[in-house]
């Protein structure tokens, strides 16, 4: 913690950046996210298990971007986020400095992007244990009860798209759920909108989704959404051998094909 | 009650299952009325909403056809639909929405025989499945 506040008040006193977006105590147990721009603030700094929040989000936020080249606190998941967020072509090299945090808490300085590419190279990415157990009892549902499970936490959902709003992906400027003509997804929370609306989440994040769960842990009724990326993530890899996130020019799986690709399900 | 007769929505591509059944109808082969054809451009147009919108509006199977591989009008088009079907595949299963109801086919301009019979069977499949209740039940709840 001392090496990142540390290394914060180097680069604001050097106007080597004009942000650090890190982690700050907030209520309770929970951290918030804090945006300090004082070299004297950077003691607000915090770096502990209760950072779990996926800071790339405000990334490409125009609030944010108007405070000036920034320094991101970043762990794992975050550097797989902004990898995937330099492929789509959303960040360049030299527009961010990235302050790695290393899944035991200590500081990583990357010199540049390709830099983070080598580290989480190195790195396993597994689900939580929670989420696995959870995956597997779906699959191992026949189908009627899966829709039955998904239909019952679907119905809880009041589309307050706090899981678009958490996600540092969904940086569409007009969403689909805000275009009325034609109007695809109901704007009440109704059930079938409910589906449509988890659907078509999944599928424009599929292929691009790191898997950060920050949106399952964003959702107020505790709507495992994070399960549907997680599942399409493990589709993809096994269909077309690509992951998101891993590289700074890396495959869009659904922009690609392969003439080899399966098709046995086709007649 | 009168017997149940399946609901099929079928999305072509322009250039060759369009053909294709033009080709049925032009040939006089005869085969199940139940299918409704609309037609686009490309199977890689055929947007994964377009299915939803297709359950919602009450049809009990699908079917989403086009050039084979290496014939697509737009050289490519296919090959991107396939990889979407792919991943809309599993996520629909996943999600447990009944992937027996959608049918997925390469139906050239010369396969008028191939659509006939495609057709027929989707149809009788989905005699055989009934009703998609599932779904439609979902539609008549209310907002909770």
């Amino acid at each position: 913690m001392e090496e990142l506040r540390k290394k914060a008040r180097e680069l604001l006193e050097s106007q080597a950046v004009k942000v650090i977006i890190g982690y700050g105590k907030g209520s309770s147990d929970q951290a918030r996210t804090v945006f300090i721009r004082k070299p004297e603030a950077v003691d607000k700094l915090i770096q502990d298990e209760s950072c779990v929040q996926n800071l790339a989000v405000y990334l490409l936020k125009p609030e944010v971007k108007a405070l000036g080249k920034p320094a991101i606190v970043a762990k794992p998941a975050v550097l797989r986020t902004i990898l995937q967020l330099a492929s789509e072509n959303q960040i360049k090299d030299g527009e961010l400095v990235v302050l790695g945090i290393s899944p035991d808490n200590k500081l990583i300085e990357f010199p540049d992007l390709k830099a983070v590419e080598d580290y989480v190279s190195g790195l396993s990415f597994e689900y939580s244990d929670a989420d696995k157990a959870l995956l597997e009892k779906l699959e191992k549902m026949d189908r009627a009860e899966r829709f039955k499970f998904w239909q019952e936490q679907f119905s809880k959902c009041i589309k307050c798209y706090a899981c678009r709003a958490s996600c540092p992906l969904c940086y569409c400027s007009r969403c689909v759920v805000e275009c009325n003509q034609p109007q695809w997804i109901p704007v009440a929370p109704h059930q079938v909108g409910n589906l449509e609306w988890h659907i078509v989440r999944a599928m424009h994040l599929a292929g691009r989704c790191v898997n950060c769960g920050d949106c399952g842990r964003a959702c107020p009724v505790g709507i495992p959404v994070h399960l549907l990326g997680e599942k399409l993530a493990e589709e993809i890899f096994k269909s077309f051998g690509l992951k998101s996130g891993t590289k700074v020019q890396g495959e869009y799986a659904l922009g690609s094909w392969k003439l080899e690709d399966k098709e046995d399900f086709i007649r | 009650m009168s017997e149940f007769e399946p609901k099929i929505v079928a999305f072509v591509c322009n250039w060759c299952t369009y053909a294709g059944a033009d080709l049925t109808g032009t040939s006089r082969i005869k085969y199940a009325p139940n299918v409704r054809m609309i037609r686009l451009p490309c199977t890689g147009r055929i947007d994964f909403m377009l299915l939803l919108k297709a359950f919602d509006q009450g049809a009990d199977g699908i079917i989403v056809s086009g050039c084979h591989p290496n014939d697509c009008h737009y050289t490519a088009g296919n090959f991107h639909a396939r990889r979407r079907w792919i991943v809309f595949r599993s996520l629909l299963d996943f999600l447990g929405i009944d992937t027996r109801r959608v049918y997925f086919a390469w139906v050239s301009a010369a396969e008028g025989a191939k659509w006939a019979e495609l057709v027929n069977l989707v149809a009788e499949e989905i005699q055989k499945l009934g009703p998609y209740d599932e779904y439609k039940n979902l539609m008549s709840r209310g907002i909770e």
